[in-house]
Formats: C-alpha cells, structure tokens, sequence
C-alpha cells in the first residue's frame, strides 16, 4: 500500500501541508497523489467513523443474509446492481458459504427495516431466501474502538 | 561508627558503586514530574501498547499455568523461534541450543556480555553520545572504559578512522549500537566492513546492540556480525522493546559462540535464573508474525520522523535525517546556551520536555534528544511551543 494511502486511511481529514510534511514530499504531490487516487477510484469518498450508540434516537442497523438464483448472464453482479441501489442498504457484500449476499441496512426502527427485507427485498425476482440479525450494540466501527480508551501511564522520561 | 547511622551506612557502600554518576536522565525525570500538562520528548519507549495477539498469548500461557522456571538459557521453543528470526532478519545462523541466551532485556545481556569478557584493566571502546547504562556497565566490571566521541558532522558515526588511534595492547572489546540511542545515527555496509577489518587485525571482541535494527528507515539494516570473520567474536544483542512495542516485559536476547554463550550463562543463572516465563511465552508470540506488527508501527515512527525532522529545520534548529531509532537529536549550540539549561527552561516556560544531549556523554552538549514516538498531534503542539521559546531566546 502506498504511503499516502496508509496515512488517508488513518486519517482522512490530514491538510496537504501536514501529510507533506509526514510524507517527506512536496505539498503538489500530495495533491498529485490524491488526484490519482480518486480518479483511479481507488480512493471513493471520505467519511467520519460515527458511534450511533451515543445518538439520541439511533437508527437501525440489521445484517441481512441473502440467498439469490444466479443468473445466467453476469451470475450474481446483475441483481447485486439493482440491490446495493437501495439508499437503505450501506454496505454490500458477495460471501462464500451458505447465503450469497450479505447487506448492511439501516433504517430509522425496526419497522422500517422490516417492511424493506418483506416488501422490498424478498419481491426482487432472483431472491431465493434472507435471514435477516439485528444489531444489538456496536464494540468495533471501521477499526476503531467504540469505547473512549483511557490513556495508559507512560513515564514522561525514560532512558 | 554506629550501624543504626545513615552517614555510615554510605561510608560502607563499595567505591565502585558511590562512585557512579546518578543517570542525567534520572536528574531530569525529577524535575518532569513534579511538573503537571506536559508535552513529554523525553520518552525512551514506543507509544504503541503491545500487539493484542501478544498480549493474549502471554494471557493465555497465564491461564494455562505456565508459571514456572524455564531452562536457563529460555525456553527451547522460543530460543528456535529467535535462531529463525535472526536468520531471516539479520542474515545470521545461531544454534538454538547453545549459542543463544534469553535475558531479562538487552540492558541484562550488555551486562552480562561485559563481565563475561572483562579482567580488571581492560580497556572497553565504546561511542559517545549514547545509552545511559553503557559507561556504568563497563565500570561495575571493573574495565576501563574508552570513549570515541561521535558528532553530527557526520551523523554520529563511528569509523575506522576514528576508532584505530584508541586501540592499545589493552583494548579488549568494542561496543557499538547502531541505530543509536540517543542520536538516531546508523552505519553504512563500507562503515561496517572498515571497522570489522579493524576488529579482525586487532583481534577485538564486539559487543553490538542492535535493539533499533527494524526501525531503519531509508535502507536495509546491516548487522556487523554479517561481515567476514566477524561472527566468531561478535555478541550480537537484540530484544523485542523497541520495534514490537514490548519494553515492560524486559525481554531480549544475546546470540554468540558458544564458549560467550556458556560464560555469559553462568553469570545469568546465578543472577537471574531465568527470564521471566510469561514474558518468554510473550516473546515466543510475537516471533510468530512479526513483520506484519513491525510494518504499521514503523511507517509511524518514519511519518512522525519526517514531521519533526522538517519542522526542527524549518525553525532553525539543524537537524540531520535520522536513519534509524526514534530520536531526533538536533543543534542548540547557535543558541549560545548549554543543552541542560535549554532542556530545563523549555520546560519550564513553555512545558515541553526534551533531554539534554549531556545525558548520553559529555560530547552531547549542544544537543537535546527529542524522542518522536509520540502523537503527531502531541509532536505538532512540541513544535510550535519549541519555536516560541527559540523566538524568546534569540530576542
């Protein structure tokens, strides 16, 4: 992985002066570079890591296992399309194993994303089955602990 | 002289031992700590906790009960795990079974590597700036020790220029530690070949600590004990502190000749029976996979090197590009003032702590070691306070 790339993904707000400076390049080619990165699509949005447990009123989240008819012409990419196009699904994902399809849907509550899965999603042609899990509470988000950790001592000086 | 009376007791303490110097790191930890929102460059430790799977194995073998003694020399399964890895890393074959010693940190086996080698009277060249516990442990061996000052001129090299003119009939023993702590200084593959050319005329025995070898940033590190006709009198001195993040389970290792191995062991098992075996288990995790910790780690430090490096230049304060370790070790000596009164106003006006180059030898002044494994944004807040005290200074 390249450099600057390491350094977006830790932190996607760095200005171009300070990831210059990190980087021991000029502040053009970082600009360079994440031109490249973008237009190559490589890099495809900057986001903030969000802990919905401390939102009043958090929506919903559900993992759905989807089973699905391969078609014939472009096997599973063709209904996957017109699924991931669904605002409520935010993440998507083809898995080996016993289902094919496994969605991130979020809704606002339960109901909302209980009627998706039964009137928008199982009347899709080509879905076979879903199984459908609720979150209960988010430990991890994006690589990043949910919980604040708490600063371990360290000596201020040290050999 | 009465033995309940404290003035008597330090009349009956060995010579040796009064006649140490306190650690001018010590001196300067008083200070810090008595002091409150600091912004500390005064860390000798990575700001990274241990690898979790490593802290889980180490766990595990707890929950396991695996709480006893282990054979003197560590544990045969980690002893292995150690001769593959130095291998792998160094370029170097050591026999798992008698030509390598797990110890208490790299700071037991110098000690230990010391007094296995050392008479009363034997002169020990080692180089300046550097580690606090070098000169203390030739001492406490009763060695005379030598110093080769290095300077920024050239990187805090040692050549064998520099070093033949300290060579007598005496000199028993070289002791190098590349990267080096405190100055960040590392040795070229030619550096390296001189200087063992030289230990193989003088037929000099050499001790390198090599605890920063992973953290070299710019080009393969090079271990002297690769060079031709080095491996036979090399103790080759490593440990898991500095580049997989483990410096409180005081775990390292010495690889050597047998016969070194066998001498440094006697003292070892009087002194220390054994490594600590839950630091041992750790130890032997981390020796699973461990490329793939080092890697994440050291394209942080590498990034945090950058940042300061150029932002020291920026304000004025010269500083060569270290090539390997943690520290930036820049240039005060325009500033007209020594590097303990720098070290000490800094602190003190605006709470950044750095420690004066005179910590790591006399040859230090003029310098302050700036330790880079903290936050960026820690080290961003260290900048710009360093620049506004620079800025009050030169007023």
């Amino acid at each position: 992985m390249n450099h600057l790339l390491a350094l977006l993904k830790e932190n996607a707000r760095i200005s171009l002066e300070d990831a210059a400076r990190q980087l021991n390049v000029t502040v053009e080619e970082v600009a360079a570079g994440m031109q490249e990165l973008e237009d190559t699509g490589v890099v495809r949005a900057y986001q903030a890591v969000v802990n919905e447990d401390k939102l009043e009123g958090a929506s919903v989240t559900a993992v759905i296992e989807v089973q699905v008819q391969p078609e014939r012409e472009g096997g599973f990419d063709h209904i996957a399309a017109r699924l991931s196009r669904f605002p409520e699904v935010t993440s998507m994902y083809l898995m080996s194993g016993q289902y094919d399809l496994m969605l991130f849907v979020e809704g606002n509550d339960l109901r909302t994303v209980a009627s998706f899965v039964s009137a928008k999603l199982s009347s899709i042609s080509g879905v076979t089955g879903t199984a459908t899990h609720f979150r209960l509470k988010t430990y991890k988000h994006h690589g990043v602990l949910m919980e604040l950790s708490h600063e371990t001592e360290r000596l201020q000086v040290s050999p | 002289m009465k033995p309940n009376d404290s003035k008597s007791l330090l009349n009956r303490l060995s010579t040796t031992v009064s006649d140490l110097p306190r650690s001018g790191i010590r001196d300067f930890f008083d200070v810090v700590s008595q002091m409150k929102d600091v912004i500390s460059l005064g860390v000798g430790e990575p700001d990274f906790t241990t690898p979790w799977h490593v802290r889980e194995g180490a766990i595990y073998s707890l929950e396991q009960g695996q709480t006893g003694y282990t054979s003197n020399l560590g544990m045969p399964k980690l002893r292995k795990s150690i001769s593959g890895y130095v291998e792998k890393f160094f370029g170097v074959s050591y026999h798992p079974d008698d030509e390598i010693l797990v110890t208490v940190g790299v700071s037991e086996a110098l000690d230990l590597a010391i007094r296995a080698l050392c008479n009363p009277g034997d002169e020990v060249i080692y180089h300046e700036p550097c580690y606090v516990s070098y000169r203390p442990l030739i001492q406490l061996a009763y060695a005379v020790p030598v110093i080769l000052e290095t300077d920024a001129s050239d990187g805090f090299k040692v050549n064998a220029e520099k070093l033949r003119p300290l060579i007598t009939d005496k000199t028993k023993v070289l002791m190098l530690n590349f990267p080096t702590n405190p100055t960040g200084g590392g040795l070229t593959t030619k550096d390296l070949k001189e200087i063992s050319e030289l230990a193989v005329e003088k037929d000099l025995i050499v001790i390198t600590d090599e605890i920063y070898a992973e953290l070299t940033y710019d080009r393969p590190h090079v271990s002297i004990a690769t060079m031709p006709g080095m491996k036979e009198r090399t103790i080759f001195l490593h440990g898991f502190s500095k580049a997989l993040a483990m410096t409180g389970w005081r775990i390292g290792y010495a690889c050597a000749p047998a016969e070194l191995i066998e001498a440094m062991m006697k003292i070892h098992q009087y002194t220390m029976l054994c490594a600590p075996v839950m630091s041992q288990q750790a130890a032997f995790e981390a020796l699973k996979n461990p490329e793939e910790d080092i890697a994440v780690m050291k394209e942080s430090y590498w990034r945090r090197r950058n940042f300061l490096h150029s932002s020291f230049n920026d304000m004025g304060l010269p500083c060569g590009l270290p090539e390997g370790a943690f520290y930036m070790f820049p240039d005060i000596r325009h500033l007209g003032i020594t590097s303990k009164e720098f070290a000490l106003q800094l602190l003190d006006s605006q709470k950044v702590a750095a420690v004066p180059g005179t910590a790591f030898g006399a040859c230090g002044e003029g310098h302050l070691r700036c330790c880079y494994a903290t936050s960026i944004e820690e080290l961003e807040v260290a900048v710009q306070r360093i620049q506004v005290f620079i800025d009050t200074l030169k007023r």
